[in-house]
């Protein structure tokens, strides 16, 4: 499946990763030869074959419901960017 | 004692011939004096490693030591340590200071180990070269102009060099595979689930396996022994009790049914690679097992399938890094979009932001069922092969790698980068579990064996390895970078 | 042109849990922001989601509840989208294989009609974090204390027609969760939510018109207003030439209307895929029947046995079944009372009534089912007359005893039926009017009646209220009719 420059300016505004324009072409190329080398799984026949999602065919297991966790905001946050009054800070959300 | 392997060391610190505190502080040096060019670690924990170093010698005073206490080893920076940088190689968690440890970590302090520090990395696991880490690249001791593989090249490098005698990595296509395999050591990716991934930074989930890195398979076992397990915190971990590895070493390959994919010495395949792996079963043949040609037919279409998975799964565990709770934040963001848009262009590496757009674009609407179910339908016809070939023979072998080590700068273009990853990444689609050992050279360059067993056939392919061990000695050979008189 | 209005409404319920859908942290509500925000809530890098079979449990006990198929395998998907609550980038629900399959349930109309409702399924998914925009210098402050709590997303099919059924379908499954105890239902802090798509259509027609979502609507009242300011301003556009489009709006109560959410509305891309951290979810039959046999009898089924056991009416049925604390209220008293149509009417009457003066719910209530119990049976075994029971509720009510019989004893309120005692006091009453007595005597017969009040109201407070105002009656006339 070809590729075509607004392919990729979609993914990456899905993505939300900035790109400007020389990048987007070259992201072009090479993901074109990347999708290219991807249309081989055309040619093989899986008719009838159920997508696997996982290698081993585990079910899941299931959790007591109980509360283990303390709170560690403090801890947490000094990773964090921008905080006040312990919320995490971003540029304003419109709604 | 920088030549010696765990075991060795073990039974060393054991006899009281040094302390761990001696033995920490020599690797230290080593690191100090040879680091800087080879670039295997991203951090070097020096005190904390000294303090672990300490309360072990201290617990073995007390006769409180057990078969890894006092132990140094180096934690690829893709495990989460607490209170210490962890960055996956990339300027997005440069300055991200885990708050806890991953399971494995936690394993591993609690045997009484020495972290060293944190090796160098591809960017998120996403590479097989090491040039893709934001700390740049790695050299191969055995030739700096080579590279030591990927993404777990800092854990090869810095063992292959003798700066630490074992580590971890992990290996999501073949990045403890083929690192360990271009760097001369042996290095084992266990089956799927076997040992959690509570605290490794996802790259992609359905195949992302933490493993050993040392230089014997011996060192591997008694290291898998400390690792796996269930851990309630990964869904995805199985419950299944874990062998002493290293016990159980020792049965006759006398009867061993070795199957050779013929696919895996086809077009592409360095002759004088196969010829050392062809070497290498003929030790096997004189060692009492029989050798057999399968078929795994759907080997070619690996690699577009792994490329198809593990991007849509990366694309999603990516989008955790939006600079709003930890991580990397570009500078006064205009609004939100803006925030979004530049900390994820500024703190991704080119091949992670390559990946994200490949994984999103196959997700999405028009593209999922061409794309990414193809894949998911192919990926159970490959782990099919597997199940069919196991049901014929006991272990399957081949070459890790089509070449040895390439140069530095040698693989521009994303695409031949990815087809070096031929013979290990259906490994990591079927889930089933890999072990590449060294089996000679190839213009000084290392050539690694790899091979394959069932789902939880980690004790089987450990003795396999080990007694191929017990009648060579290419795991022995040494670079003659780090050597202490160069 | 005749209009005809079809909504289907998407509930979002919190489910009771004590810890999070995926993360040891704790649901409770209040607390400060980001105290219960775990790692795993944050998304940090390395952290792995494990499912709360509680979470699990619920969900299968609701579609049990609505005699819904429960299909062996359920699958988490990860939901991919960018925002600031949503820690991340993805919300892990089920797109492709719910918890729940089909149902239906009945919902009954004010004028007491009823009609199925089928719901379509409901799935598990992870709540966000809240986004506050106040007080930040131009900042959004945001508190990922609500992400990952359970919720149950039931969606309905398109099978309401009016606003009116949109309120009793969200009623009855406000009902339903609160019966199976998986869900405080409490909207106004958001344990219940509702996404309405509503859409209209010339009457007779088969196919449906473009529908509006008008997302997160959190009342009763509320359901009611957007829908009905929605069917006319899509019907008012069409009547114009105008076309609805599909998009998200938004109901604002204080001007009472619905608002387009967003300007330039982006195609939005969610890439459904199923999450690798998390595997199949396989409930084997065995579980589902454990659960079905330990479910607890729903709001219709109660309705149905109050009426058809007890004899109550299908108002007092309705009423007395309409939540479940209501219901186990009214069935505690029941019991100790073992009067259905006593208990009924004291649950309605003064108990009722004295929440609804004191806004308390039956929680907070001072009275418990126990002492109510009590206090009925004394009226039942005529141990009190009513006026003294009012008396007697007031007191427990108050605080100022423990049961009904320490403040019978107490304040001496036991009913006398000593027909001696009382033929004394009458005496005694007849002795102390002689006005009122010549006046009776003087009467007509026919207007004698009336006139006996102003007696036993005398022998009732001679007697402090106790005495048996039917025994007062009888012998108050034979003696007055005696004197005639």
């Amino acid at each position: 499946m070809a590729l075509e420059p607004k392919d990729v300016r979609r993914a990456a505004h899905l993505a939300r990763l900035g790109l400007d324009e020389t990048d987007a072409d070259r992201y072009v190329d090479d993901l074109t030869r990347i999708l290219e080398m991807a249309d081989h799984l055309q040619t093989v026949n899986t008719d009838g074959v159920a997508p696997l999602a996982h290698p081993l065919d585990a079910t899941q297991r299931l959790r007591a419901d109980e509360v283990t966790e303390t709170d560690q905001r403090e801890r947490f946050q000094r990773n964090a960017p921008a905080v006040e009054n312990g919320l995490y800070l971003v540029p304003r959300v419109v709604e | 004692m920088h030549d010696m392997t765990l075991t060795e060391l073990a039974r060393a610190l054991e006899a009281g011939e040094f302390t761990s505190r001696q033995l920490t502080e020599s690797l230290l040096a080593r690191i100090e004096r040879f680091d800087g060019e080879l670039n295997s670690f991203i951090s070097v924990t020096a005190e904390q490693a000294l303090a672990a170093a300490d309360a072990a010698d201290a617990a073995r005073a007390r006769g409180e030591a057990g078969p890894l206490t006092g132990l140094p080893l180096a934690l690829k920076d893709i495990f989460c340590t607490q209170d210490v940088k962890t960055s996956c190689g990339s300027k997005m968690l440069d300055n991200f200071i885990a708050p806890y440890d991953a399971h494995v970590v936690e394993k591993l302090k609690h045997a009484g180990t020495v972290s060293l520090g944190k090796t160098n990395m591809d960017e998120f696991a996403m590479g097989s070269s090491n040039e893709n880490s934001h700390y740049g690249p790695v050299k191969n001791p055995w030739d700096l102009t080579a590279v030591p593989g990927g993404s777990s090249g800092g854990s090869a490098a810095a063992v292959a060099a003798g700066l630490v005698p074992a580590a971890l990595g992990t290996d999501t296509g073949g990045s403890i595979r083929q690192p360990a395999a271009f760097c001369g050591i042996t290095g084992l990716k266990p089956t799927y689930g076997r040992v959690s991934r509570y605290g490794m930074v996802a790259y992609a989930s359905s195949l992302d396996q933490a493993g050993p890195m040392a230089r014997t398979a011996e060192d591997c076992a008694l290291l898998l022994s400390a690792i796996a397990g269930h851990d309630l915190r990964d869904s995805t971990s199985v419950a299944r009790g874990v062998p002493d590895y290293r016990a159980e070493l020792g049965a006759s390959l006398s009867g061993l049914r070795i199957g050779l994919p013929k696919e895996y010495f086809g077009d592409g395949l360095d002759p004088e690679v196969e010829t050392a792996i062809r070497e290498a079963v003929k030790v096997y043949e004189s060692l009492g097992a029989t050798v057999q040609e399968v078929s795994l037919p759907h080997t070619h279409h690996a690699i577009p399938a792994y490329y198809v998975i593990a991007p849509a799964e990366a694309s999603s565990n990516l989008s955790r890094y939006d600079g709003v709770r930890f991580g990397h934040r570009c500078n006064a963001p205009a609004d939100l979009e803006d925030l979004y848009k530049r900390s994820r262009a500024e703190g991704f590496g080119d091949e992670v932001k390559r990946r994200i757009l490949i994984g999103t674009h196959t997700l999405s609407e028009g593209f999922f069922d061409a794309y990414y179910k193809k894949a998911q339908q192919v990926r159970r016809l490959i782990r099919q092969d597997f199940m069919d070939a196991f049901e014929e023979v006991d272990v399957l072998m081949g070459p890790s790698t089509p070449t040895p080590a390439f140069d530095l700068g040698a693989n521009k273009d994303p695409v031949s980068m990815y087809l070096q990853d031929i013979y290990t990444i259906a490994i990591n689609l079927a889930g089933i579990p890999g072990i590449s050992v060294p089996a000679g050279t190839v213009n000084g360059r290392p050539v690694g064996l790899q091979i394959l067993g069932p789902h939880f056939a980690e004790t089987q392919l450990l003795n396999v390895a080990h007694q191929f061990q017990q009648v060579t000695d290419w795991h022995q050979q040494r670079p003659a970078f780090g050597k202490e008189n160069a | 042109m005749q209009w005809e209005t079809v909504i289907g409404l998407e509930v979002h319920v919190q489910l009771a849990t004590q810890s999070k859908i995926f993360s040891g942290a704790s649901t409770a509500f209040g607390a400060e922001p980001n105290s219960q925000a775990c790692a795993v809530d944050l998304g940090l890098p390395g952290v792995l989601p494990v499912l709360n079979e509680s979470a699990v449990a619920m969900a299968v006990q609701f579609g049990l509840g609505i005699n819904a198929e429960i299909p062996e395998v359920s699958i988490f998907d990860r939901k991919n989208y960018f925002y600031p609550d949503l820690p991340k980038g993805y919300q892990t629900s089920q797109m492709y294989h719910p918890i729940v399959g089909q149902g239906e349930v009945e919902i009954t109309l004010e004028d007491g009609e009823t009609k199925r409702i089928r719901v379509h399924h409901a799935h598990l998914e992870e709540d966000a974090g809240k986004s506050l925009h106040e007080d930040f210098h131009s900042m959004t402050g945001v508190d990922l204390n609500r992400a990952g709590t359970p919720l149950l997303e039931i969606v309905s099919e398109p099978d309401m027609r009016s606003a009116k059924e949109a309120v009793a379908y969200l009623k009855a499954m406000h009902s339903i969760v609160t019966y199976l105890g998986i869900s405080d239902g409490n909207m106004a802090e958001g344990s219940m939510r509702c996404d309405v798509n509503v859409s209209v259509r010339p009457k007779g027609q088969e196919a449906f018109g473009t529908r509006a979502e008008i997302k997160n609507v959190n009342s009763f009242r509320f359901v009611e207003r957007a829908i009905a300011f929605e069917v006319e301003r899509q019907i008012e556009l069409i009547e114009d030439g105008g076309k609805v489009v599909q998009e998200t709006r938004l109901y604002d109560p204080e001007a009472d209307e619905t608002r387009s959410m967003r300007t330039k509305e982006e195609a939005n891309d969610y890439r459904y895929f199923p999450c690798p951290d998390l595997l199949p979810v396989v409930l084997d039959a065995a579980y589902v029947d454990h659960l079905r046999s330990s479910l607890p009898e729903l709001p219709a089924e109660k309705r149905a046995r109050f009426q058809n056991e007890l004899g109550l009416s299908a108002y007092d049925a309705g009423v007395l079944s309409a939540t479940r604390a209501m219901a186990d209220f009214f069935e505690g008293v029941k019991e100790v009372c073992g009067d259905a149509k006593l208990a009924a009417n004291w649950v309605q009457g003064e108990f009722a009534g004295h929440l609804n003066k004191e806004g308390l719910t039956i929680a907070s209530s001072p009275v418990s089912a126990l002492q109510l119990g009590e206090l009925v049976a004394r009226v039942k075994d005529e141990t009190i007359n009513g006026k003294a029971a009012k008396q007697v509720f007031a007191a427990l009510w108050a605080g100022e005893g423990d049961s009904a019989d320490d403040i019978i004893e107490a304040r001496g309120l036991k009913q006398v039926t000593d027909t001696g005692a009382i033929e004394a006091m009458i005496d005694q009453v007849i002795a102390d009017s002689p006005v009122q007595v010549a006046q009776y005597r003087d009467a007509e017969p026919d207007k004698r009646g009336k006139m006996i009040g102003y007696f036993v109201g005398q022998v009732m407070k001679a007697s402090r209220g106790t005495a048996n105002p039917q025994q007062v009656n009888g012998l108050l006339k034979e003696k007055l009719d005696a004197l005639c």
